[in-house]
């Protein structure tokens, strides 16, 4: 939809590092009000089905604020999340979106195992 | 003014796919990449499902001349594969597996998650910002080619 009107991927980290400085797009408007749909969406979904859904965390601020730095270090460096490479880049048959795909799961899988059951922390 | 209205609904379709599929809950997501615990497969079929639909809407959409509120289309050019990316990718699915968070479910929850995920947010943006900083000739990841 994003690509057939205005011509972009829906790559969720990529819109939001669009938006910040250095960059300080020009086109900001279309990332700000695709950020907005989406933070409305769960609101949304609330009303029509008379429940919200409250997202559960696995940590404290600290925790989250770590994987949060690590994220979007990540994100930047590879260029590209779950909906940039994982699902458009794959969608396009990228070769660098399947490699990082397979990657990202790897070390998401890895990681929950360490943390865990060899670590034994959270839920 | 049209295009941050088609922004705005594709943003809107966006969020909603994530929590109706319960992508926006990190409980869930960290019980899908635990595949040798509490495992939810569920979310195969989540991405699976967006993976066919993009792959098939894109086939239509690239068929266009020019996109509908623009006059090229905006994609990715490079094809080498490169340390950087998978160093990258490798950091980000390990931030994935810690937090449960990834870019889109986290801004999705920004208003319903509490102060954790505003903390995630934060650190996300900072290390954003921080690789932009400190790697000016970062790849630009939109480059038209059509």
């Amino acid at each position: 939809m994003l690509l057939a009107l205005n011509g972009r991927i829906a790559g969720i980290s990529g819109i939001v590092k669009g938006l910040l400085p250095p960059d300080g797009a020009t086109d900001a408007a279309w990332r700000i009000c695709f950020v907005v749909g989406m933070v409305v969406a769960p609101w949304l979904v609330g009303l029509v089905t008379g429940e919200l859904a409250v997202p559960a965390v696995p940590g404290n601020g600290l925790w989250m604020a770590v994987a949060g730095v690590v994220v979007g270090v990540g994100t930047a460096l590879g260029g590209g999340c779950t909906s940039g490479h994982g699902v458009c880049g794959m969608a396009r048959l990228s070769g660098r979106s399947i490699v990082a795909t397979l990657t990202f799961m790897a070390t998401g899988v890895i990681t929950v195992f360490v943390v865990r059951h060899l670590l034994g922390w959270g839920s | 003014m049209m295009r941050a209205l088609a922004g705005l609904l594709a943003g809107l379709v966006f969020g909603l796919g994530l929590v109706i599929s319960g992508m926006s809950n990190p409980a869930k997501v960290l019980n899908f990449l635990d595949i040798t615990g509490t495992w939810d497969p569920s979310l195969i079929f989540v991405m699976g499902g967006a993976l066919v639909v993009t792959f098939i809407g894109f086939r239509f959409v690239l068929g266009m001349s020019e996109p509908v509120l623009d006059t090229q289309f905006h994609l990715p050019t490079r094809s080498d594969i490169d340390m950087q990316l998978v160093a990258g990718a490798a950091l980000f699915g390990i931030g994935w597996g810690i937090g449960g968070y990834c870019p889109g479910p986290a801004v999705t929850s920004a208003t319903l998650g509490g102060w954790p995920t505003l903390a995630f947010l934060g650190g996300m943006i900072a290390g954003m910002i921080a690789v932009r900083i400190l790697q000016p000739r970062s790849l630009s990841p939109a480059t038209i080619v059509r």
